[in-house]
Formats: C-alpha cells, sequence, structure tokens
C-alpha cells in the first residue's frame, strides 16, 4: 500500500488513532512517519486496501465499472473482474491464472518480485521440489569442479541424473 | 475445554519465558493455506467449508502427537463475549469472530496453537511463543503444515507459490511477527527514528492489536511486509536480525536513562505504581501507559515486590470482552473503567503477597 500523506512510497507505519470515539487508520511511508512526531497528527484517511489494490490493477474501480471491457471471469468460483476490483480479493485458486495478465504488474509492485523461491508442500507442489534440488545440486557441481573434486562431481552429476530420470 | 481457557484470561502460553522476555513479549508465526478446487472462504457453499473443516481435522487426528491434545470449536457455538474474549487473547482474528459459517478454531491446550479454518482463507494456522522464538515457532507452523498436507490438497501453484485469497498473502504465505515492549527508545524520542528505519527493510510496524489498534504502552508488532519472491527462512533472519538490533538499541536506551535519570526514571515508575495501586477508574488506554512504566521500572530493578509478568496479565485481562467476562456481566464503558482498576488492584495485591 502506498502511504497515505504523499502517496509516492510505499507505506510501512501503519496505527490506528482513535480521536472522539472515531477510529482512523493511518498508513505512512518511513519520510512521512519521520516527520509526524510521536504519530500524532491529522490527517483524512479516505484510504481502502479495495481502492488500493485497483490501483495497482491499473485502473480505478468505477472507470472497470462503467466501461466493463474487459468480461474476464473465472469459470471455478465465478468471480469477476469488476468483483475482485470492489472486494480486493479472489475467490478462488484458478482465479490466479485466470487474472494472470493483469495480476503480475500488481504483484510486482506489492511484494517486489513474481516469483516464490520459499516453500514447496510435499504433494501439491508436484515436481518443483525435485526441480529446486537438481538446481541446487548443480550449483553445488559448479563448485566441486572448480575446486577440482572430481570425484565428489561425479557422485553429484549421477544424484542430478537420476533426479531428471524421475523428471520425465 | 473452552470454559477453562475463558476462565484464564491471560493464555497460557503467556506464562512461558522465553529469550530477551524483558523486551520481546512474543513471537509468532501465521500460515495462510487453501485446498485446491474449493472456492475461498468468500464464496464458498456451507458443503465446500464443512468440506475444509472436515479435512484439516480428520487429518490432524490422524496425528495427534503432531498438534497435541486440542479441541474443535465451532465459531456458531460461542456467543459475541466469548469470541471477543479469544480475539483479545490473540487466539483468533476480529474477521474469524464475525464469521459465523461453518468457521472453526482448532485451539491446542496450552494455546500456543491455533488453527482457524474458514476464515479469509481456508486454514490459517497460528504458532504464539513467548520471547524471541521466531524459529521454534516457525518449526511447529511448518510441522503442523506438512500434517495437514498429507491427507489435503493445498492451492499451490509452481510460480506463485501458495495461493491466497489475499495478492497480499501469496508466496509463502507466511507472517511472522514480533510483539516487542520499547519504552526506553520511546522515552529518549528515538522511537519514530527507529521505526521508520525499519520500513526500509521491508517490515511493517503496527500497534499491539494488529491492523486495527493504535500504538499504546510503547507495544509495537512489527511482521514481514511481503510474502512473495523471498524464503521463510531469510524473511524470518531478516526479521530477527532486525528485532535484535532493537533489543540492543532498548537496552542501551534503557541503560542511558538509567545513567542519566535514574531517580526520574525511579519516580515515574514509582508513581505509576502508585496510581494502578489505588485508582478506582481507568482507561485501558491510562491503564497500558501506566503498566509500561510499571514494567519498565521492574526490569531496570527500580521497583522491588512487582511481578514483571504483571504487563502480559494485565494487557489481556483489561480488554473489554474480558473484564465482562470476569465481570459475567455486560459493562458499559464507565462500568469497565471501573472493573478494569478493580482487577488490576487485585493484580497487584496477587503479585506483592506473592513477593513478599
Ligand atoms: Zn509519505
Ligand atoms: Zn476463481
Amino acid at each position: 500500500m502506498m502511504c497515505q500523506n504523499c502517496s509516492k512510497r510505499p507505506a510501512t507505519v501503519h496505527w490506528t488513532k482513535i480521536i472522539n470515539n472515531e477510529k482512523t487508520e493511518v498508513h505512512l511511508c518511513e519520510v512521512c512517519a519521520k516527520e509526524s512526531n510521536q504519530f500524532d497528527f491529522d490527517i483524512d484517511s479516505s484510504f481502502s486496501l479495495q481502492n488500493f489494490l485497483t490501483g495497482l490493477m491499473g485502473g480505478d474501480p468505477e472507470d472497470l465499472r462503467i466501461s466493463d471491457q474487459k468480461k474476464v471471469q473465472c469459470d471455478t468460483c465465478g468471480l469477476t473482474h469488476q468483483q475482485f476490483a470492489k472486494m480486493g480479493r479472489f475467490g478462488c485458486g484458478k482465479c490466479y491464472e485466470v487474472f494472470g495478465e493483469q495480476l503480475k504488474p500488481m504483484l510486482k509492485r506489492i511484494h517486489g518480485s513474481t516469483s516464490h523461491s520459499g516453500k514447496v508442500p510435499k504433494r501439491a507442489g508436484g515436481t518443483l521440489r525435485i526441480k529446486r534440488r537438481i538446481s541446487e545440486l548443480k550449483e553445488s557441481l559448479q563448485r566441486c569442479i572448480y575446486r577440482e573434486e572430481f570425484e565428489k562431481a561425479a557422485e553429484i552429476r549421477d544424484e542430478i541424473k537420476k533426479l531428471e530420470e524421475e523428471l520425465e | 475445554m473452552l470454559n477453562e481457557y475463558l476462565k484464564n484470561a491471560s493464555a497460557k502460553w503467556m506464562k512461558g519465558e522465553g529469550p530477551y522476555h524483558n523486551i520481546v513479549l512474543s513471537s509468532r508465526i501465521r500460515f495462510a493455506r487453501n485446498l485446491k478446487n474449493i472456492p475461498f472462504p468468500s464464496l464458498a457453499g456451507d458443503e465446500d467449508t464443512e468440506k475444509v473443516v472436515n479435512t484439516t481435522k480428520d487429518s490432524l487426528k490422524r496425528a495427534e502427537t503432531g498438534l497435541g491434545k486440542h479441541q474443535l470449536t465451532w465459531m456458531k457455538d460461542l456467543d459475541n463475549l466469548e469470541k471477543q474474549v479469544m480475539v483479545e487473547k490473540h487466539l483468533i482474528s476480529p474477521l474469524l469472530a464475525k464469521e459465523d459459517r461453518n468457521s472453526a478454531v482448532m485451539l491446542r491446550e496450552d494455546e500456543a496453537v491455533s488453527i482457524m479454518l474458514n476464515e479469509e482463507d481456508h486454514i490459517r494456522i497460528q504458532c504464539l511463543f513467548p520471547g524471541l522464538q521466531l524459529e521454534k515457532a516457525y518449526e511447529l507452523a511448518d510441522q503442523l503444515d506438512d500434517l495437514i498436507e498429507e491427507s489435503a490438497d493445498y492451492a499451490f501453484d509452481e510460480e506463485l507459490g501458495f495461493l491466497t485469497a489475499c495478492p497480499t498473502n501469496v508466496g509463502t504465505g507466511m507472517r511472522a511477527s514480533v510483539m516487542l515492549h520499547l519504552p526506553g527508545l520511546a522515552l529518549s524520542k528515538q522511537i519514530n527514528r527507529i521505526l521508520s528505519a525499519i520500513g526500509q527493510v521491508g517490515l511493517a510496524v503496527r500497534g499491539l492489536y494488529g491492523e486495527e489498534s493504535e500504538v499504546v504502552g510503547n507495544i509495537f508488532q512489527i511482521s514481514n511486509q511481503i510474502t512473495l519472491g523471498q524464503s521463510e527462512k531469510d524473511m524470518i533472519k531478516n526479521l530477527l536480525g532486525v528485532t535484535k538490533q532493537l533489543v540492543e538499541q532498548e537496552e542501551q536506551a534503557r541503560q542511558n536513562l538509567l545513567n542519566e535519570s535514574k531517580i526520574r526514571l525511579a519516580d515515574k515508575s514509582g508513581r505509576a505504581f502508585g496510581k494502578l495501586s489505588n485508582a478506582r477508574i481507568i482507561s485501558s488506554k491510562e491503564a497500558l501507559e501506566l503498566l509500561s512504566q510499571v514494567r519498565l521500572g521492574v526490569d531496570l530493578g527500580l521497583l522491588e515486590n512487582v511481578d514483571p509478568t504483571i504487563l502480559d496479565d494485565l494487557m489481556v485481562l483489561i480488554r473489554p470482552a474480558n473484564l465482562q467476562k470476569y465481570a459475567r456481566k455486560d459493562l458499559n464503558p464507565q462500568d469497565r473503567d471501573i472493573k478494569r482498576a478493580e482487577i488490576i488492584r487485585k493484580r497487584i495485591d496477587l503479585s506483592t503477597n506473592k513477593e513478599g
């Protein structure tokens, strides 16, 4: 999410202030937070996650609703692009494929990346675990060759071969 | 078993001590997971959400040793007050408390593990430990995740990782966070500078009760901001490194305060203790601020005969739902302020008698 004060940098400091029993969420970047003394200032918060996400998808929600140019819809859960724009939430795992094209730039802006490099589940991960293992082994193979540890390199090479056969 | 939880207001895991417990109140790991080919809870039908609960329940039943003694509680079987008590104890999220459609929580007996079902995502595994124990919490969450996956097909994409309802959680689906008590940095007016620097390393700062809370009592929650592109281990390493630095800075700030204005500090915490011991009406904000000062005084040896866990316990006990549970009736805000002062006085009596 972007800083609600300057809209230039990502918001990294979040809190809620309560004034006269009215709750207001505050989201600021490090620069604006620094300028605010003791987290105490008045900003009219019109922030919402939905609008924010829609903004990242490259259009404002009003536009999308009126023009209705893209009739993209998920065939598994029935979620439309308009609904996503409104809720900021997907309806099922398949949505990620359906809205994939528009999704990438959004993920890039939220996370700074579009590819997972974390845990791979044993079953659902399919062949990815093996592929990850192979690329790890290839790296250590290079290191062995560099250090002229040829005996160990041969072992690793055989292991890679075995795993590659498993993939086929 | 549920009545037990509600009777003992602060969670059992809080009683434990962990590394750096004088500054790091708790460590938490949360995994968001969804089942394949079932709509996420917001669009799911009753059959779907029931399937989520049954699948998770069955997979963990077969692995009793993994989760340990636990109980499944349906949200629809709880009244609002009971749900709110669980929220205040950080056992469930405010969102789960609002959901009735086949939402449930699997709670381990010691309350260190809670698995929320049909919240924003199908499954949210949460592990809470006292002190700085992120790695330990991660290992447990990882193990429970593996157990569930043995019989559940997760929604997982080779490129995007674990698929979640909100794109801000996709990838690892992991949120790692620590709760820190930083009165030294706040008193020495360094806090804003330091917290804003934290943003530059991909972490976010919040108040005591997550997204819906203001910063009071010098209690800050720091968590990873992104979930895609980094491995879980790297995210944890980053958070761990920053936390250790904050602990160091906080210790330094406390030492400096002690060197420069010991008597003023002792006066401040002594007065705070006096107010808490004698107040008859107190708001939660004032209580938390005074508790923070008392806890600092205890940590620095300026206040003797006060139980150091006083802050952890009372942080939960003085919240509205816990107060009403304790009073056994609905309370309006003014009555709550009176009840709160009473609970604090009782808790202080308890701890000083124990020591003396
Ligand atoms: Zn800004
Ligand atoms: Zn869908």
